[in-house]
């Protein structure tokens, strides 16, 4: 991996995205990383396209602007895809990694003609088997770690085992759930 | 070192006033006599004085001492002279005189 | 030993308000500054600190009520943002000149209009005047220095005036950053106990606050104020140095990047610094002799130790995250420049207004300001006669100008 990784996160108002890009920062910080996590913020709309990033590096990181030509983006949201130019600046030797249940064919169309890596998850279909509820940001958290190889899984796994403990701690029947959500999101990337 | 009030006056340097001109003791309204400003002088007579002690709580500068149950006489030194005193009077025993 | 730990500059700054245990803290909320009296609150109800924090009902009262609680002798801070500051403002004066060692967290962001909530300085900037310190941060990491340091600069003998701890609305305030944190025990020894010698509440003595003064004590009041304000210049280099001690990070008026042997640079306020230092990294690798200069102290104003610092460049530009409507540039310009001028200073210098209402400045604006400074010292005036970095126009200049 090379010393600064840049990552644009696309999601909707509500959905998470904002706290899976802080998560990605916190995991990626006890792993030893410099780490950025920021929203793009404006008034609180639920549903509304947002964006949040990620920078994480083998250096202090001292410049504060967007990014704009990221490693990887992800989309939390597929329906985004029709109004959100979400392939823009994204680096050809990066990669795109996209919640949805089409097919690499349905979605290639909407990518702008993006000629880099392409990866599809189901994070409803990960997060109903082993949540039984809907929240698309764990199983795209484990996804993106996957796509970008930020970190072994056997660390991230473990890291995300101790952060989780913590969060649940008076609800400790939810962190198989999670754990197991986080296991499967990793097997599910296409 | 900052002054004691005492001792500041239009004449007192900046280097010697207090920080935010704030006050460090007690009372020290008595410094300034207001007395000064009087052009009409209350005046009590004493034989139509009841010590019914109205008088006293209205004075606005404080002027009219009250002992062991008893209005004493007039503090000139802070009396501004405004005549309030002699409407809260119902006895007619304070009546303005022209002057200090 | 230090901390390492990653978090936004609004935990940053509840961390550091929960090592100094403050008395009081009344507070109303706002946008971007809200988590610091949400964060402080939770803390108090956890049983971490025993601060006492007064829910108010507007920022006009949470200043009144500082004011009160630090005429009183507690320790007393509070936090705002943008219309919450403009909202204390007949109130910050009255501080300032009652001689309150109050600490304010500005997050700062845009005044209206139009209604906007995101990084800008014109909020502590329209206040730059009433009397308080201001104190700037780029990240996260100075927000808490800052805040550690803020009580000894504003609680000195020699100064006993209120400060504003100044960051980024958003950009800091609710990045998660890596940060270094220093422990409880060294900072509750730096901080140290808060022991005013007159206060209301103190029983021994009787004292008034506020008092109406007539005109010929006004002007004699005002000038001892300013003095507290030109003594807290020594304060805040003694303070840093002693923070140096214990966290091993250096303090002054401002910062000095790659500057010494600069012929060209940027002297701005925040977090756009940071994004400054890449493009200076990048730049000085193609041999071209970029610097910055960092504004952390803007009140007391170091006028003439930056025009020292400045005054072997070639061309200057000062970059204001806030338009003063002087139809001139902005203040940090108009300040800086009459500085330079009583050091007649030769530097051919310009004023660029630039991220207003939270405008994103990337490394390659920086980059092309630097640029334009080269043509600048040659005699090339690109920036035209009122920059805005950056600006959409019709003409397609790159700030702002129609030509």
């Amino acid at each position: 991996m090379k010393a600064l990784t840049e990552i644009r996160w696309h999601g909707r108002g509500g959905q998470g995205a904002k706290t899976a890009a802080l998560l990605l920062a916190d995991v990626a910080f006890s792993t030893g990383k410099h780490v950025q996590g920021f929203p793009e913020y404006g008034p609180e709309r639920m549903g509304a396209p947002i964006t949040a990033y990620d920078r994480i590096s083998d250096f202090p990181i001292r410049i504060h602007s967007n990014i704009y030509e990221p490693d990887f983006v992800v989309v939390v949201d597929d329906t985004l895809l029709h109004t959100v130019d979400v392939t823009q600046g994204l680096k050809k030797e990066g990669a795109i990694l996209i919640n949805t249940v089409m097919e690499i064919e349905e979605v290639m169309p909407l990518l702008n003609g993006y000629g880099g890596r392409v990866f599809l998850i189901d994070a409803r279909k990960v997060c109903m088997a082993t949540l039984g509820a809907y929240f698309p940001n764990t199983p795209m958290l484990a996804a993106i770690v996957k796509v970008s190889g930020i970190m072994e899984e056997t660390v991230f796994m473990r890291e995300m085992e101790i952060s989780l403990k913590h969060k649940f701690e008076k609800k400790p029947e939810v962190l198989e759930g999670n754990m197991n959500a986080l296991r499967m999101a990793f097997r599910e990337v296409r | 070192m900052a002054l004691k009030a005492e001792k500041i006056n239009e004449h007192t340097v900046w280097q010697d006033l207090t920080e935010g001109l704030q006050i460090h003791e007690p009372a020290t309204s008595g410094l300034f006599e207001t007395g000064e400003w009087r052009t009409s002088t209350p005046v009590v007579d004493w034989d139509k004085c009841r010590q019914c002690l109205l008088c006293a709580p209205y004075c606005p500068d404080s002027c009219i001492p009250v002992k062991e149950g008893k209005r004493e006489a007039f503090d000139y030194q802070h009396c501004k002279g405004c005549g309030i005193c002699v409407k809260a009077c119902p006895f007619g025993a304070i009546t303005m005189k022209e002057g200090k | 030993m230090a901390v390492k730990e990653r978090m936004s500059g609004n935990e940053a700054v509840a961390y550091a308000i929960r090592q100094i245990n403050p008395d009081v803290m009344p507070a109303f909320p706002i946008t971007p500054s809200t988590e610091i009296p949400q964060f402080v609150s939770a803390m108090i109800a956890n049983g971490e600190i025993d601060t006492e924090f007064i829910p108010v009902e507007s920022e006009h009262s949470s200043m009144s009520a500082a004011i009160g609680s630090s005429a009183a002798g507690a320790r007393t801070l509070t936090a705002t943002s943008a219309c919450g500051l403009a909202l204390m403002w007949e109130v910050l004066y009255v501080a300032a000149s009652n001689r309150l060692p109050i600490m304010m967290e500005v997050v700062n962001r845009a005044l209206s209009g139009p209604i906007n909530i995101n990084a800008e300085h014109s909020d502590s900037m329209g206040a730059r005047d009433s009397g308080w310190i201001q104190i700037y941060a780029e990240n996260n990491q100075e927000a808490y220095d800052n805040t550690l340091q803020a009580y000894r600069i504003a609680e000195h003998k020699d100064v006993k005036l209120p400060i504003m701890v100044c960051q980024d609305g958003f950009i800091t305030s609710h990045a998660v950053e890596n940060i270094l944190l220093l422990e409880d025990e060294p900072v509750k020894k730096f901080v140290g106990a808060y022991q005013p010698e007159h206060y209301l509440l103190r029983e021994d003595e009787t004292m008034a606050v506020g008092p109406y003064a007539v005109s010929c004590y006004c002007m004699e009041a005002k000038r001892a104020q300013a003095q507290a304000m030109r003594n807290a210049r020594q304060v805040i280099l003694d303070v840093a140095k002693e923070f140096e001690e214990i966290s091993g990070r250096k303090y002054g008026f401002f910062e000095e990047y790659r500057l010494e042997d600069a012929e060209f640079a940027i002297v701005a306020i925040g977090s756009v610094c940071g994004t400054i230092k890449d493009a200076i990294d990048r730049l000085r690798e193609q041999g071209i002799k970029a610097g910055l200069l960092k504004v952390r102290v803007f009140r007391p104003f170091p006028g003439e130790e930056m025009a020292e610092a400045l005054k072997h460049l070639k061309a200057l530009a000062i970059m204001d995250r806030c338009e003063g409507y002087n139809a001139t540039g902005g203040p940090l310009g108009a300040e800086l420049t009459a500085a330079l001028y009583r050091a007649q200073a030769s530097a051919k210098t310009v004023n660029i207004i630039y991220g207003l209402s939270g405008r994103d400045v990337k490394v390659s604006d920086i980059e092309m300001v630097y640029e334009d400074l080269a043509e600048l010292a040659q005699g090339n005036n690109r920036f035209g006669e009122y920059p805005y970095l950056g600006l959409r126009n019709r003409s397609g200049d790159n700030y702002g100008a129609d030509r």
